[in-house]
């Protein structure tokens, strides 16, 4: 289908100010999109910025709160992943949903009714008829366990084409690809347009969005905030594409809220450093890149911000400052080193960390409010004495923190997890900025928050910084690193590529190192 | 976007009225408890008609000979004793999010140990130092027992309930093997460890048959619950127990802490094996193996990890236990129906908390 240019096509899926709220955010803002037949639709956006809750809402998994979804030009509300397929809308999701034990004929059975004998001989005539269409061999009667993760892609979009699948949706396919596994994945992508599929394809990856895509939409921070067209993709080279995403993904919008940017205090640059990294290197493991030859320091009062693509070792990094993971090379606090020390001593004398994962590590969701505010003091007097609790100095103390960085709970007593996540990040602030803080590294700090618990952080991190803390803040925000940090390092593939002074050329400077360009 | 408005004031105004929501909660679980008991005694009364028993002289005869008639009643208490410790052994475990399903064989080790070491320390010193030598001897050996799962789980991530419930085979097998071999007393003609003479035995309560070990166990149970929590070691370890991630994060030293719960749990098992032997037992005889660590398993779930609560239920599970002994003597059902009668209740209860949460989410939609 060469003519879709010219001749208006009618959408296959569209939405209509699309809004999904959860408990403290809001996912999706009032997001408008056309799915076409012929074109590879690309999200692109951050970690967070909305893109799987969207595709959440398309496979039937979630349903939106406002706006309205129309398949072929009627209003039709996806109440459950059977009917997204029964409606010919197939998803490959981000991690693999196969059977690793069963063969690949036997995954793309399962889900037939189960009176009836599993029809193979139909099923092999189907596949063969796709694959050749395709121009790519699935191996049926391989076990799934014994296929790369490039073939088991294929698989799942066969499988999704034996469906009869009008609209493919491939949630982060490449993540876990080989570069070879990616290009493969494009061509195909490429064939299967040319067919009259409609594919929605989500990356954060700029490069593959310009390489595979023909119509881009941009997601930042649950809002829809750019699209490019086929017209204008076809008329741009890549290099000017990327810089167009650039420009919507990191620029300045005129209606921003968070835009209020406070002069960025100056830091005393003779004062000897609170922190210095030498050469911090982490093995890469399986699921994590790992870091090397990671060197920095930061002084009393200093903001550092960690500005990359997420994902590149961020939380490596923070991991391996706190003594979470293990790590080569040499980390001082005041000048004495402290790599070898356990997590523990490490928060003792000062290194705190406020971690991105407030459920999942921070707190204990089903604790009291109150024994959340001590987790890294257990024993410690006053509120332990000769290891016995002091309920008491317990309480009076949280109550204290609780008035004071104003978090919002029924009680001392409630379980943390029932509170809203901004409401828990006010417990970690105040965990981690307790007596004794020196150097305090923030994880993603408003990560998920609303705008007020969002700037209610940003104060307190700036609060900390003007006491004469050293600040490392990481973070996929670029707007939070201009308007909090004193120099932005930026990271990709476990590496600082480059150091930037938070002067007014940061920006643009920032964002190209973020893409791979020198500043 | 949206942004809490609930004043800051009502955080204080609330907790006053938390005494009352607090009761209500008590009064809702003792209901969540009892109902669902009642129910499971229903159940197991219909399994008994279809077998042909008259479900209520079933009951009736249970609590007349496990709690109303003084022998049963004090067979009862004496009994308590070893569940005691096991249940205080279980707690530290289960609140620490550890499985140690190996209860038996190191309860069996500990009865061996114990047998085998106190006629031969009540040899050499006086009596009370020599139990408490045996005691310890048996807790020791618990103990070590348990290392081969608590540093496979620490340091490898091998899941603790495989390995104590396999360490529990091998456990048993092994004590036999020491009855039959090595400790075995020459003067008898059955395999069975040397006696304790009755007077060098934990002394007797009073005019009674209720062994002194009761109150000992009593006191396992609410030092564990105390120290579970009310110290900083006690939140350590639910802390582990709750949300392993937390504590790595909070710099707590995981794997140490592990290799003590398990080593605190198996003692616990030991102590009870031992006090079973040297308060009632006297000797362990070849094959004896009376599987308490897995009864106490449902009573702990049922108290759910309450120590309090558990002295409840463990002396339900006594009652039921020694009553059912004497029931299957007289009306011919088997022994092991206390067991589907404890099981009965759990999974009773286990429907009633998930009826009761569906009820509650239904409830706030």
């Amino acid at each position: 289908m060469s003519n879709l240019s010219s001749s208006p096509v009618d959408d296959i899926v569209a939405l209509e100010g699309v809004t999904k709220r959860f408990p403290g955010i809001v996912a999706n803002d009032s997001i408008d999109l056309s799915i076409r037949p012929g074109e590879v639709h690309v999200l692109l956006g951050e970690n967070g910025a909305g893109k799987s809750t969207l595709i959440g809402m398309l496979s039937g998994l979630q349903q939106p709160d406002e706006g309205r979804i129309l398949v072929d030009g009627k209003p039709m509300p996806i109440t459950s992943p059977r009917q997204a397929l029964a409606l010919g809308i197939g998803t490959v999701f981000q991690h693999m949903m196969l059977v690793p034990t069963l063969t690949v004929a036997e995954n793309l059975l399962l889900g037939g009714p189960w009176w009836q004998r599993p029809r193979t001989e139909e099923l092999e005539a189907r596949v063969a008829e796709i694959t050749r269409s395709l121009g790519i061999v699935v191996k049926l009667h391989a076990r799934v366990s014994e296929l790369s993760l490039g073939e088991q892609q294929q698989v799942e979009i066969v499988r999704a084409m034996v469906r009869n699948s009008r609209l493919l949706i491939l949630d982060e396919s490449t993540s876990m690809l080989t570069p070879q596994g990616i290009e493969e994945l494009g061509a195909l992508m490429r064939r299967l347009v040319e067919q009259g599929l409609a594919i929605v394809f989500i990356t954060h990856k700029l490069k593959e969005a310009a390489a595979f895509g023909d119509r881009i939409s941009v997601l930042k921070l649950g809002r829809k905030v750019g699209e490019i067209p086929p017209e204008r993709f076809r008329a741009l080279g890549e290099q000017e594409i990327i810089s167009e995403i650039v420009e919507l993904m990191f620029g300045k919008r005129k209606d921003d809220p968070e835009a209020a940017e406070r002069p960025v205090a100056s830091v005393d640059t003779e004062a000897a450093p609170l922190l210095q990294v030498i050469d911090l290197a982490v093995a890469a493991t399986d699921n994590a890149p790992g870091l090397s030859s990671i060197s920095f320091d930061i002084r009393p009062g200093e903001i550092l911000g960690i500005a990359g693509i997420d994902g590149n070792g961020q939380k490596q990094l923070a991991e391996a400052l706190s003594g979470q993971r293990v790590a080569s090379g040499s980390v001082r606090l005041e000048g004495a080193t402290i790599e070898t020390l356990s997590v523990g001593e490490r928060s003792r004398r000062g290194l705190r960390y406020l971690t991105d994962d407030r459920l999942g590590e921070g707190t204990v969701g089903t604790f009291p409010v109150s024994i959340n505010f001590f987790l890294k003091q257990v024993g410690a007097a006053p509120f332990w004495r000769n290891g016995v609790e002091q309920r008491a100095e317990i309480d009076r103390r949280a109550g204290e923190l609780v008035r004071e960085y104003d978090v919002r709970t029924p009680s001392l007593k409630t379980p943390v997890a029932r509170l809203s996540g901004g409401n828990i990040q006010k417990v970690l602030l105040a965990r981690e900025l307790a007596e004794g803080a020196k150097v305090v590294i923030f994880n993603k700090p408003t990560y998920g928050l609303d705008l007020a618990n969002t700037l209610a952080s940003r104060q307190r991190i700036r609060d900390a910084a003007q006491r004469g803390l050293a600040v490392l803040l990481i973070s996929t925000d670029l707007e939070e690193l201009l308007s909090m940090c004193n120099r932005i390092a930026v990271m990709a593939n476990g590496s600082l590529v480059g150091t930037v002074a938070n002067a007014d050329d940061a920006r643009t400077r920032v964002g190209r190192l973020m893409i791979g360009l020198a500043a | 976007m949206s942004i809490d408005t609930a004043p800051t004031a009502s955080a204080t105004a609330l907790d006053a009225s938390s005494g009352v929501a607090a009761r209500r909660d008590i009064l809702r679980r003792v209901l969540m408890t009892i109902g669902p008991i009642l129910a499971a005694l229903v159940i197991a009364g219909c399994i008994l008609l279809a077998v042909g028993v008259d479900p209520l002289a079933y009951y009736g005869y249970v609590l007349e000979k496990g709690l109303f008639s003084p022998l049963g009643i004090q067979q009862t208490l004496t009994r308590m004793a070893p569940l005691l410790f096991l249940a205080a052994g279980l707690i530290v475990a289960f609140r620490a999010g550890m499985w140690n399903l190996g209860g038996d064989g190191q309860f069996l080790l500990g009865a061996v140990t114990a047998a085998a070491s106190a006629p031969f320390f009540v040899g050499i010193m006086p009596a009370w130092l020599a139990l408490f030598c045996a005691f310890v001897v048996a807790t020791l050996v618990a103990m070590i027992w348990s290392l081969v799962p608590a540093l496979l789980r620490a340091y490898q991530g091998v899941n603790e309930i495989i390995t104590t419930l396999m360490m529990t085979f091998l456990g048993t097998s092994l004590a036999n093997v020491l009855v039959k071999l090595v400790f075995r007393d020459p003067g008898t003609t059955v395999p069975q460890t040397r006696t304790l003479p009755v007077e060098d035995r934990l002394p007797r309560l009073f005019d009674t048959t209720i062994t002194s070990g009761l109150l000992f166990g009593l006191a396992a149970i609410v030092i564990v619950h105390l120290v579970m929590t009310r110290t900083a070691f006690g939140l350590k370890l639910r802390i582990v127990g709750a949300n392993p991630r937390a504590a790595v994060h909070a710099g707590l030293g995981v794997p140490g802490l592990t290799i003590g719960v398990f080593a605190i749990s198996a003692g616990l098992a030991g102590l009870a094996g031992a006090v079973d032997i040297i308060g009632v037992q006297g000797n362990v005889r070849a094959d004896w193996n009376p599987a308490y660590g897995l009864a106490v398993i449902p009573a702990v779930f049922l108290a759910r990890m309450n120590g309090f609560a558990a002295i409840g239920f463990v002396f339900l599970l006594s009652v039921l236990s020694i009553g059912g002994e004497s029931a299957a003597r007289r009306l011919g059902v088997p022994n092991h129906f206390t067991l589907v009668l404890v099981s009965i209740v759990l999974i009773v209860l286990a429907l009633a908390e998930y009826v009761d949460h569906r009820y509650n989410q239904s409830r706030k939609a």
